[in-house]
């Protein structure tokens, strides 16, 4: 037992899991092939709603709440990273607007997210990634606007996003404290999408560079006051983090049942190989390595949901779920042998996935910092 | 409109396994599904409404768990869904069953009016006899179709259909009320969403009983059905047959074809 | 309790002015049964123009036929054919009455059944008597084959069962029986229609696929992997002439049309030779394949269930195989 469910909550499961099953499951090998953006495969996710599972009630969404969304984010995971993260950074994207925004705010980009399908959070810069601090994006207020420069990196869903949250500096003299967000919706002028990254892994995530050019965005899309960007980012994050540690759960729990499935049917020396105990130990071992990993994403979710301060626990599931998550992928290919290492098989592309989930969201050393300052105080 | 869609709740028997002691099916832990027929023909029936406007009712016959499976088509399109349910119901084969069925359609359409089509699925795959929708339009002297895969359109006193038979395609027309089964080959059930699952999660979905039907025993539960079950029992599959295991696969195939050609079977 | 019924009937189904095979099948275990019981066996034809048949089924075995024989029963029509049926019921009280499973089968026969307020049994696997009570016993899968249930009509009549095509063969064809052919002119008004058949597509897309009268079958299942190896499939069945079947989990997984899946919720299909390729042998897919005459097994898993039902099985790499079998094949056949 993974979960524990109520009816309603197993119903909407069951629902992500026969539509990925169905719809992602036998055509996302030929995107991940062409390393192209499944525009169709999401065009189909959007019309059940997966697009709108984090956005309130009130504006258009179904807003199913942390616990429901991260079984969702594991049932994702397990068919595709690429396709669970475009998801995910649009989620991730709307997360401090409703954190800090107005009401206004939060109907702007819940409206734009139901139509178009994606936002984008831009953060991160060539100059400034664990070191938030040295962002160099700036945007200077000029009369009942801001006018924004920079560029990002790295930038998830960015050719496709239909708004951005962007962190700039409205006060590079104060650091981090100088740090606002705004809302940038994709027609402002000046907006222009860079070089597609070659990724490793995560190819059917599109991943980009966002660049600012004289962007111009009223006062009221503005999140919050200035220099409340970072604060609103690090919440943001906190929430986000155990949903990224969902997602690897997934991916993991996917690489186990392959392994699992082909233990029992490979047969070497006159026997299955699940026979011998060298492949039950490693199996024993992936097992338990996910089946913690996912109760620590469970926990973190469970002190969200009761309003509980969860910075390290947040920190906790994301490092250590994305960790073994590494782990458990290498470990599916040995289980698979020369057939793991294979394109044909599906576990070569979840160990190539799974390598990014170390990096973003918060390094997992930055993890580390956060757990050890929590320690330390 | 007014449509009306029989579905049951059934055993997810692609799970099923057997118990190798006692060669009994274990049932346990088995989950239960909407039966796989029965969500085509609520899919056909949610088509017709988008196209033709009007409600789709649900009716299913079961314990109380089978409102799980009404509840399911709701989210998928269904306006309303009663069960039908009591212990007196229980025992019936599918001529009891399909009078069960026409007595609460009798009943609901002194509530609605009177139902312009009844859309049931081919079969149900636990008791896989087919026999239910038949059964129910002889029962209300109605028009049947059945092996539908798709109702091409409807008019105000007929509906048009193809059907499956065997080698060839039939087009056809029944005069309304018509009960219609759908087999597999029509159009892929729809998924519910998100938001229809939350919606419709709180719906009544009230029990039609056997005093609802106004029914005397004699025609339902054990006492109305004609067939009984002498035994059930496990299939053995027990075929001496002939294992080819060669060194290499081309050995094995050229064996397998000259044993073949020995039997003049190629 | 059942003097007055008397006689096993079976159903000799027309279309396109011959008889369907299943209804001359049904004759064998017909006569079997009709014998048990010192019953006569009867032979009922409904179509247009359809003496032929009576005499056919007669050389099959039956000591009588009663043909309803007019231009109204050309096609199969529900209201007219359960009517027909009634008539002749209701007038000779059979004990017993045959119909093969066809689709036509399957809708008459619930059909008939409730307006005779008798017990139906579908989709029957097995044929004998009961030796408590003297009834028919039908045996028939349930819960997609994994369970058998057999079942009794005690208390009604006539006992009435629609049976699986090719479960039973034709018996042996002697043209020089004879036997009485009794002509029932049945006056049915066009008012009992309730249905209209307004065309017939005998080559659409669901129907080119013929699973259900092809004589050979080469089936994949998930062993092939992807797609794309439908082609290994393809190529033997071109070289046998044969048709492309599919597993559940094939066309589940988008790799081939739903119309090739046998199965059952597919189709039911009784080939005389049925290839089995990378298809482990779920119950579900045996319910719609196990009457074919003989089953070649190619599967790398020796453990897999349709070894158990198999005359022939290769244990190996289907790749590998198939290739060499469609070769050779071709070989054999000159090509």
């Amino acid at each position: 037992m993974d979960y524990i469910l109520t009816d309603q909550q197993q119903e909407i499961r069951k629902l992500v899991r026969s539509f990925m099953e169905k719809k992602v499951k036998p055509y996302i090998n030929e995107y991940e092939r062409n390393s192209e953006f499944p525009v169709a495969l999401h065009k189909e996710a959007f019309e059940i709603g997966l697009h709108g599972f984090e956005i309130p009630r009130e504006f258009g969404g179904t807003n199913v709440g942390y616990k429901t969304s991260a079984v969702i984010y594991e049932e994702l995971g397990k068919i595709d990273a690429g396709f669970a993260l475009t998801i995910c950074a649009t989620n991730l994207a709307l997360k401090p607007v409703l954190i800090s925004g107005t009401q206004a705010q939060k109907a702007l980009f819940s409206r734009l997210i139901l139509e178009g399908g994606y936002a984008s959070f831009g953060l991160t810069e060539p100059n400034a990634g664990s070191d938030a601090a040295s962002i160099s994006t700036v945007a200077v207020r000029d009369g009942d606007e801001y006018v924004l420069n920079g560029s990002k990196c790295f930038i998830t869903n960015g050719a496709y996003a239909n708004v951005y949250t962007i962190l700039a500096l409205t006060d590079p003299s104060k650091g981090a404290r100088g740090l606002t967000a705004f809302i940038v919706e994709r027609d402002r002028t000046g907006i222009s999408v860079g070089k597609e990254e070659d990724k490793m892994g995560i190819r059917t995530s599109n991943t980009v560079e966002v660049v600012l050019q004289d962007v111009c965005v009223p006062v009221e899309n503005r999140l919050g006051e200035e220099g409340q960007g970072f604060k609103i980012a690090m919440k943001t994050l906190d929430i986000s983090r155990p949903f990224v540690g969902n997602i690897a759960v997934g991916m993991a729990q996917r690489a186990l049942d392959e392994a699992v499935a082909y233990a029992k049917q490979r047969v070497t020396f006159g026997q299955p190989i699940a026979n011998y105990q060298a492949i039950q130990f490693m199996l024993a071992d992936m097992a338990i390595k996910v089946d913690t990993a996912r109760q620590m994403c469970v926990h973190a979710v469970d002190l969200l949901e009761a309003g509980l301060p969860m910075s390290k626990e947040a920190a906790i599931a994301k490092c250590y779920s994305t960790d073994i998550l590494v782990d458990v992928a290498s470990d599916a290919i040995q289980v698979l042998g020369g057939y793991g290492y294979m394109k044909e098989y599906p576990v070569e592309k979840i160990l190539r996935d799974s390598k990014i989930f170390q990096i973003f969201e918060g390094t997992n050393q930055i993890q580390r910092m956060v757990v050890s300052g929590a320690l330390l105080k | 409109m007014n449509i009306l869609v029989c579905v049951k709740q059934v055993p997810d028997t692609t799970e099923i396994k057997i118990d190798p002691v006692t060669n009994t099916l274990i049932r346990a832990g088995v989950p239960s599904i909407v039966n796989t027929f029965d969500s085509y023909a609520l899919e056909q029936a949610v088509r017709l409404k988008e196209k033709y406007g009007g409600a789709v009712t649900v009716i299913c016959m079961g314990p109380p768990q089978a409102k799980a499976a009404i509840r399911e088509c709701l989210s998928k399109g269904a306006d309303r869904g009663y069960l039908i349910s009591g212990k007196e119901f229980s025992g019936s084969d599918t001529l009891a069953t399909s009078y069960i069925l026409a007595r609460t359609v009798a009943r609901l359409e002194k509530e609605w009016g009177a139902f312009d089509l009844i859309l049931c699925g081919k079969q149900a795959i636990d008791g896989d006899t087919g026999q239910v929708g038949p059964e129910m339009a002889e029962h209300m002297k109605i028009a049947q179709v059945t092996f539908v895969s798709e109702v091409l359109s409807v008019e105000a006193s007929a509906v048009t259909v193809r059907r499956d038979n065997e080698d060839r395609e039939e087009i056809v027309q029944a005069y309304l009320p018509a009960v219609v089964t759908v087999v597999k080959s029509a159009a892929e059930p729809r998924f519910p969403s998100f938001a229809s699952i939350i919606d419709t999660w709180d719906a009544e979905i009230p029990v039609i009983t056997p005093a609802d039907i106004e029914t005397g025993g004699e025609r339902i539960g054990l006492n109305g059905s004609p067939t009984k079950v002498k035994k059930t029992f496990t299939p053995q599959f027990v075929k001496k047959g002939v294992v080819i295991r060669e060194k290499s696969p081309k050995d094995s195939a050229l064996k397998l074809l000259s044993l073949m050609s020995d039997k003049a079977l190629v | 309790m059942f003097e007055e019924y008397k006689n096993l009937w079976v159903y000799i189904e027309v279309m396109d002015g011959k008889a369907k095979n299943v209804g001359l099948e049904l004759l064998n275990p017909g006569r079997r049964l009709a014998d048990q019981n010192a019953e006569k066996l009867v032979a009922v034809v409904v179509g247009n123009d359809v003496e032929h048949i009576a005499k056919q089924a007669i050389a099959y075995g039956a000591d009588e036929a009663i043909i309803v024989d007019s231009d109204i029963f050309d096609y199969y029509d529900t209201d007219l054919f359960t009517s027909a049926f009634e008539s002749l019921i209701l007038k000779y009280k059979p004990s017993t009455l045959l119909i093969g499973a066809t689709n036509n089968g399957r809708d008459i026969g619930p059909r008939l059944a409730c307006r005779l307020k008798t017990g139906l049994t579908a989709d029957c696997t097995g044929l004998d008597i009961d030796s408590e009570s003297g009834n028919i016993a039908w045996t028939r899968p349930a819960f997609g084959g994994n369970l058998m249930a057999t079942i009794l009509c005690p208390n009604t009549r006539p006992q009435i069962g629609t049976v699986r095509p090719g479960v039973f063969k034709k018996g042996t064809k002697d043209d020089t029986r004879s036997g009485r052919i009794i002509r029932e002119d049945i006056v049915i008004p066009e008012s009992v229609r309730k249905t209209k058949l307004l065309e017939v597509i005998r080559e659409a897309a669901g129907a080119a696929v013929n699973l259900e009268d092809a004589q050979i079958i080469v089936s994949g299942g998930r062993g092939l992997g992807k797609a794309e190896n439908f082609s290994y499939v393809r190529e033997l069945a071109a070289a046998l002439g044969a048709t492309v079947g599919s597993s559940r989990a094939a066309v589940d997984a988008g790799w081939i049309p739903y119309a090739h899946q046998v199965g059952q919720t597919g189709k039911t299909v009784m080939p005389k030779l049925y290839f089995a390729c990378g298809i482990s042998g779920a119950i579900q897919h045996l319910a719609g394949m196990s009457s074919s005459d003989k089953i070649i097994a190619i599967n790398k898993d020796p453990n897999a269930p349709i070894f158990k039902v198999a005359d022939y099985g290769i244990v190996g790499d289907l790749f590998e195989v198939l290739p060499v079998l469609t070769t050779e094949i071709k070989r054999m056949r000159g090509a």
